[in-house]
């Protein structure tokens, strides 16, 4: 990453105040806070894919909201090409254009009552993108060969599509005002594998061919392993490993990047007895002191108790980081996950 | 692991479904959700079924328990449990069974517990029905219960109510539930679906480990083939409606017979290995209701024949499981030629990517 990374992201926090019922509001009682993201940093340069990865109510994808500014932060920045995008006034037609989002279930972000041709054309005249109505219908038609439909599918509504399908709309929409960096929110989780693997396929082609970046939110990761150039790892609000995909999967340094990678039911694990691991995650609204992770880490000690580990550089050439004061004092070392060996 | 060990008695099939049809009457006509399933489930044997959502898995257990949702009926076949015939039994008697012998797991903990009443009621309750124990013996049988399915300072937490649990405390409650009465038989529904990763793991442990201990079999519905792989040591594949492959875990998973079994376990990204581009099945699955007439997996087959689209195969010895494919068959003509640019199936559209592999 020398040159100017597409995106930048410094500090992002959020914390949304729960409301209280009212008797307690009337006892003085103050408002709970639940830091939904507290404190993330990453870059991310132009063609790559860096997916966010982590277990449902981490974060991963309040991360993805705050990047395309649906929710305002509470702390922190947001760069696109070194320009601060942080607030609403900042965000200029030029910068929305160049950001768009694919969001998990295409069935709820379509309108159900609008014209496939119309859904996609929307960013194109919003943004002001043909010239004339014969423009951007000869864009949609284009948009909609793509992503592998057929022309005369614009006439029809989103109902009449199949699961698959609709997140091909959803992605054709996407690419409508010709973005740089699309933020994915687990595209593929409401899809069957078969119908999964040809939407990948699709991403994966439709980077090649553009130049996209893509921001990856997702809770799987044999998917997140086959689609990421990096991996950032987030347990309660924050990033406790940020590696290459490669060196990620074959030497996992944080605890919890071990246990998840340790207990993925997967294709090569016939037969397979688990280990289970002990506890659960814990809520955000109150999570424990110190490093998040403590009360199911192994490798916890008084100082992960009581002070908050921060993301170093953890050796080795890729530059990954990992938050643990365990891999920083050298009281554990990446232990190579199951490799290429099994498979 | 002891994944082969179980051949070495033949056990005897406790579970025997054959040619079972469901079908829905509509303002439309009759629709037929599942066209001949056969499947069969020996003791102490965890059976995966898999595939894709509307293939019919969900419907299939039902339908062995006796709780398909009218006007859904069963249209024809047999259900045989234990070397007696349960469907067309009874509401009554089906009741004695369903609990009793057959123990249910449902994906959602949430909805299958109720939320007005303490765990320890709710267990003692079951436990008093289906056996003729008192209500300290019911009460010590429910701790007892809890205890094994891991759920921590189990008498303290008798008193306690169903949201007073996380999602993954909740559904090895419900596992304490089906276990209750020792029964022969799990129908397991999805049973971590709606569960983390990490939670995922120790419920399946608990239920591999459960299951051992008793000797109690389990069917194990499942869309996601990691969780079969780990788990079942034989598996169905379902497709449109009927099980088109049935073999070991291993075999399955590494050397499918049938072409959609193959490419399902294809399209699945794993750890292992990184590939450029996941190999693909083109289309998707028939809705029901437009089923084609011959295989009905030949509108997405790479080696679709005439033969296939004509008529539909019956199971028979592929590779080394069982496949309802026509390449196992000696009527399956030899030479390539005869496969055309498929004619397109009832769902409009192309759900094809353009090339693949």
């Amino acid at each position: 990453m020398a040159e100017t990374a597409l995106l930048e992201v410094e500090d992002l926090a959020v914390h949304f105040r729960l409301p209280l019922p009212v008797a307690e509001r009337a006892m003085g009682r103050r408002p709970k806070v639940l830091k939904a993201v507290d404190g993330v940093s990453f870059a991310i340069g132009k063609g790559v894919t860096l997916s966010v990865v982590g277990e449902s109510g981490c974060g991963k994808s309040t991360v993805a909201r705050l990047i395309a500014g649906l929710y305002r932060p509470t702390r922190g920045r947001v760069a696109i090409d070194g320009r601060d995008v942080t607030a609403a006034k900042d965000r200029t037609r030029a910068i929305r254009r160049r950001l768009t989002m694919i969001f998990q279930d295409p069935q709820a972000s379509l309108n159900p009552r609008w014209r496939v041709r119309d859904i996609i054309a929307e960013p194109i005249r919003a943004f002001g993108i043909a010239g004339d109505a014969r423009e951007t219908g000869r864009q949609v038609d284009g948009l909609l060969e793509q992503v592998g439909l057929a022309g005369a599918d614009g006439e029809k509504y989103p109902h009449e599509f199949s699961g698959g399908q609709r997140q091909r709309i959803s992605i054709a929409r996407a690419l409508a005002s010709k973005p740089d960096l699309i933020l994915c929110d687990e595209p593929t989780s409401a899809l069957d594998v078969s119908v999964q693997a040809q939407i990948l396929n699709l991403m994966r082609d439709l980077q090649d061919d553009l130049g996209l970046t893509y921001l990856f939110i997702s809770h799987d990761l044999a998917v997140v392993h086959h689609m990421s150039d990096r991996i950032a790892v987030m347990y309660l609000g924050r990033f406790v490993e940020v590696a290459d995909a490669a060196a990620l999967f074959a030497a996992p340094q944080h605890p919890y990047t071990q246990l998840l990678l340790e207990t993925i039911p997967d294709l090569g694990m016939t037969g397979r007895d688990r280990e289970a691991v002990a506890g659960e995650v814990p809520s955000p609204i109150d999570p424990p002191s110190g490093c998040a992770f403590h009360p199911r880490c192994p490798h916890a000690n008084e100082r992960c108790r009581t002070e908050r580990p921060e993301l170093r550089t953890a050796g080795g050439p890729d530059g990954a980081t990992v938050a643990c004061h365990a891999v920083e004092e050298g009281r554990i070392v990446g232990a190579p996950a199951r490799g290429t060996a099994d498979g | 692991m002891t994944g082969g060990t179980t051949s070495a008695l033949l056990p005897r099939t406790l579970l025997d479904v054959r040619d079972l049809k469901v079908g829905l009457p509509t303002r439309r006509g009759h629709l037929s959700i599942l066209n001949g399933v056969d499947l069969h489930v020996k003791e102490g044997e965890v059976l995966g079924v898999v595939g894709e959502s509307g293939a019919g898995k969900s419907i299939t257990g039902l339908a062995v328990i006796g709780l398909l949702e009218p006007p859904a009926r069963i249209d024809d076949g047999e259900v045989w449990f234990d070397g007696a015939r349960i469907d067309g039994l009874s509401g009554d008697a089906l009741r004695r069974i369903r609990g009793a012998r057959i123990g249910v797991i449902f994906q959602d903990p949430l909805t299958s517990l109720n939320p007005l009443y303490t765990i320890g009621f709710q267990l003692t309750e079951t436990i008093r029905t289906h056996m003729d124990l008192g209500a300290d013996a019911a009460e010590k049988r429910a701790v007892e219960l809890l205890d094994e399915v891991g759920i921590p300072a189990a008498a303290s937490r008798l008193g306690a109510y169903p949201h007073e649990f996380s999602g993954g405390m909740r559904q090895r409650v419900v596992i304490a539930l089906a276990l209750c009465a020792n029964p022969r038989l799990i129908i397991a529904d999805e049973p971590t679906t709606a569960l983390d990763v990490s939670i995922q793991a120790q419920i399946i442990g608990v239920l591999k480990r459960l299951c051992r201990e008793h000797g109690t079999a389990v069917m194990l519905i499942t869309h996601d083939m990691g969780v079969i792989a780990e788990t079942a040591d034989r598996v169905a594949v379902m497709y449109a409606g009927r099980v088109i492959e049935d073999g070991t875990v291993a075999e399955v998973v590494r050397n499918a017979s049938h072409p959609y079994s193959h490419g399902l376990m294809g399209s699945i990204p794993t750890i292992g290995e990184r590939v450029g581009r996941l190999p693909q099945i083109r289309g998707a699955m028939p809705r029901v209701g437009a089923v084609p007439v011959g295989c009905a997996f030949a509108p997405r087959c790479p080696e679709v024949r005439d033969l296939c689209r004509a008529e539909r195969p019956a199971m028979m010895d592929g590779r080394t499981t069982s496949a309802a494919c026509w390449q196992y068959s000696p009527r399956w003509p030899d030479r390539s030629g005869a496969a055309g640019p498929e004619a397109g199936i009832g769902t409009a559209g192309a759900e094809s990517a353009a090339a693949d592999g």
